[in-house]
């Protein structure tokens, strides 16, 4: 009974830690489907870049961690603003076919610039002293970065909400997702919304990359091997929600460590059939609105 | 669209340039005789890349997750000869078939019911769970190994399968006849037409009265046929499956072809493989690293500039120079 608690308890820590980075990156993918109906499955390509960013940083130029994560966030959504100007803009209108082909040709291209630079082996992640070990809470240890990373996901998607929820930007983004026409008509400047929500969504997408580079292996093909669980956060939460896919995110985080842990035979087949459940069921999403 | 495109109202009757893909093909068998595997192969991902332009082209249905039919074809015909001792390769086919079809039938009644993200996830997350079972039925299909063993007999117990692909590459010339004449036959029908109205706008087929889903449903267990089809033949001419049947990238892969040719023209999967294929066989095995570099740079140029394909290209050019003359 004791371990079996104890094996809770650990899947539970390390299903939120997985859940909480998965969120971190998707939340950006789901408010670019939502807010500017762009079918984005480069999204991942952004996390790699992210994880490829922190690792060189810190073992080529020593950079000290925190400086390397936000080094992460800064590149990232730098480079996805130029990405948006020069490329992405241009598709806004164009059919969903076409854009899952230019972002299909842009995850081609990240893979083999990524295979080019780094070789196909897995980056390593160099932690300061004062991420690793164990961290006692409640009579446990639990590793110290698995905590950092819940504590600073959370800390982020608390801001996150505030600035969604409380700001003048997040109204506007608010109204730009409900009615982009109406909100454009107001006198919204709805291009430039969509290029800072987009390099806001894609430097959170290069945070989570670096910050879960522990967890999801950096390696050149990231973006296609992690696709699904980004696109099934997405469609399982909602498009254009926050909270959806944070809720889907957590449960996606928490039953993949649980199907690793007790089911291992099976591998992501219970994720891939829950998921292909619930969008059946709710096509929309759990917490989308009925298109 | 182009008047190539088809269409109930277009001329049903074969063109003199539709012959052309044909001839051309007879010319290679004979030309070009060290090359017949690769032709083979080729002629393979024509008939699956046909069977994506039949629900993507006409019907409008984006997916990401063909190569499910496609590997399922592929291993049942496997397991039929490397597990069951079925050596016969009609009936491979016959049942690579109708495991398409019955797949087909059986996800595209569920999934068809929802549209644009939800649909394309669903395609996906189908695919995953082929591969997933795949992998860990390893006593089945070998799993990462792949399935090896694989025996046929000859084609109507009297074309054995020669080590120079000759019987390959015409018997897959065959059924690539087939197919190509079963979905030409499909287009150019009333069917064809309203999955044409379907792809255009949905709301006014549901409004005139067309049973919309069903239509759909029936389409895409035909295109899922055909994909199981040519699973089959490459497990059949190929002697083995590998799991990479069933991957994204497989998918991915066949995307790229049936763009590269043209959408919606039928004769855009038959260029499409033709040139991407010859292209791998040059390039891939040389320069690895930049192949996969180039199938990115060319997917990104293709749809911001060409969104045709080779083939639109090609009517952009020749309305050139009729204006010109």
């Amino acid at each position: 009974m004791e371990a079996f608690l104890a094996s809770l308890v650990s899947v539970a820590f390390h299903g939120t830690a997985l859940g909480m980075i998965l969120y971190v990156i998707s939340v950006g993918l789901s408010v670019t489907m939502g807010l500017m109906g762009f079918a984005n499955l480069a999204h991942g390509v952004f996390a790699m870049a992210g994880g490829y960013i922190l690792t060189t940083a810190i073992s080529r130029f020593g950079m000290p961690f925190p400086l390397a994560l936000a080094l992460a966030f800064v590149l990232v959504a730098a480079g996805s603003v130029i990405l948006e100007r020069l490329l992405y803009s241009r598709l806004y209108a164009a059919s969903d076919l076409e854009q899952v082909l230019f972002t299909i040709g842009l995850i081609f291209i990240a893979v083999a610039v990524a295979r080019f630079i780094y070789g196909t082996l897995q980056q390593p992640v160099f932690l300061p002293d004062y991420l690793k070990g164990q961290f006692p809470l409640l009579g446990r240890d639990f590793p110290t970065y698995r905590v950092f990373i819940i504590v600073f996901s959370a800390a982020t998607v608390g801001l996150l909400w505030f600035g969604v929820e409380r700001t003048r930007w997040g109204a506007m983004v608010r109204a730009a997702v409900d009615n982009r026409a109406m909100a454009q008509s107001v006198g919204i400047n709805t291009k430039r919304l969509f290029t800072l929500t987009f390099a806001l969504g894609s430097g959170l997408a290069g945070l989570g990359g670096g910050l879960g580079a522990e967890i999801i292996a950096i390696q050149p093909t990231y973006p296609l091997e992690n696709l699904v669980y980004f696109l099934v956060v997405v469609s399982v939460g909602g498009l254009g929600s926050l909270r959806g896919p944070f809720v889907a995110a957590l449960l996606i985080g928490i039953a993949d460590t649980a199907c690793k842990y007790w089911l291992p035979q099976y591998g992501a087949f219970p994720i891939y059939v829950a998921t292909i459940g619930v969008l059946l069921w709710r096509p929309a999403g759990l917490f989308g609105r009925h298109a | 669209m182009s008047a190539h495109s088809g269409g109930y109202s277009a001329d049903p009757r074969v063109r003199p340039i539709e012959w052309l893909p044909w001839i051309l093909a007879l010319a290679g068998f004979f030309l070009l005789p060290e090359y017949l595997s690769l032709g083979a192969r080729i002629l393979i991902y024509i008939l699956y890349a046909l069977s994506l332009d039949l629900i993507l082209g006409y019907a409008g249905i984006i997916t990401l997750g063909h190569s499910a039919y496609f590997g399922l074809g592929a291993y049942v015909a496997g397991i039929l000869a490397a597990k069951a001792g079925i050596t016969d390769p009609m009936v491979q086919l016959v049942a690579a078939a109708a495991a398409g079809a019955l797949l087909g039938l059986a996800t595209g009644a569920i999934i068809l019911r929802t549209k644009a993200l939800t649909l394309l996830m669903l395609t996906l997350a189908i695919t995953s769970v082929c591969l997933e079972i795949a992998n860990k039925a390893t006593n089945l299909t070998g799993g990462a190994d792949g399935l090896s063993g694989v025996v046929v007999a000859p084609v109507l117990g009297m074309f054995r399968f020669d080590i120079f692909g000759r019987t390959a590459y015409l018997y897959c010339l065959v059924v690539l006849l087939a197919g190509w004449w079963l979905v030409r036959r499909m287009i150019y029908s009333p069917f064809g037409t309203s999955l044409t109205g379907v792809r255009e706008n949905s709301l006014r087929m549901h409004a005139i009265g067309a049973p919309v889903y069903w239509r759909l449903v029936l389409v895409y267990a035909l295109s899922a046929t055909i994909a199981g089809i040519a699973g089959g033949l490459l497990t059949q001419t190929s002697q083995f499956v590998g799991l990479n049947v069933l991957s994204f990238e497989s998918a991915g892969e066949l995307l790229v072809m049936l763009i590269l040719g043209g959408v919606g023209r039928i004769y855009g999967a038959f260029v499409g493989p033709v040139v991407y294929l010859i292209a791998q066989d040059l390039f891939a095995k040389q320069f690895p690293e930049y192949w996969g570099f180039g199938i990115g740079v060319m997917l990104v140029l293709v749809v911001m500039f060409a969104r045709g394909g080779v083939l639109g290209i090609l009517d952009v050019l020749l309305a050139r120079l009729r204006r010109k003359s």
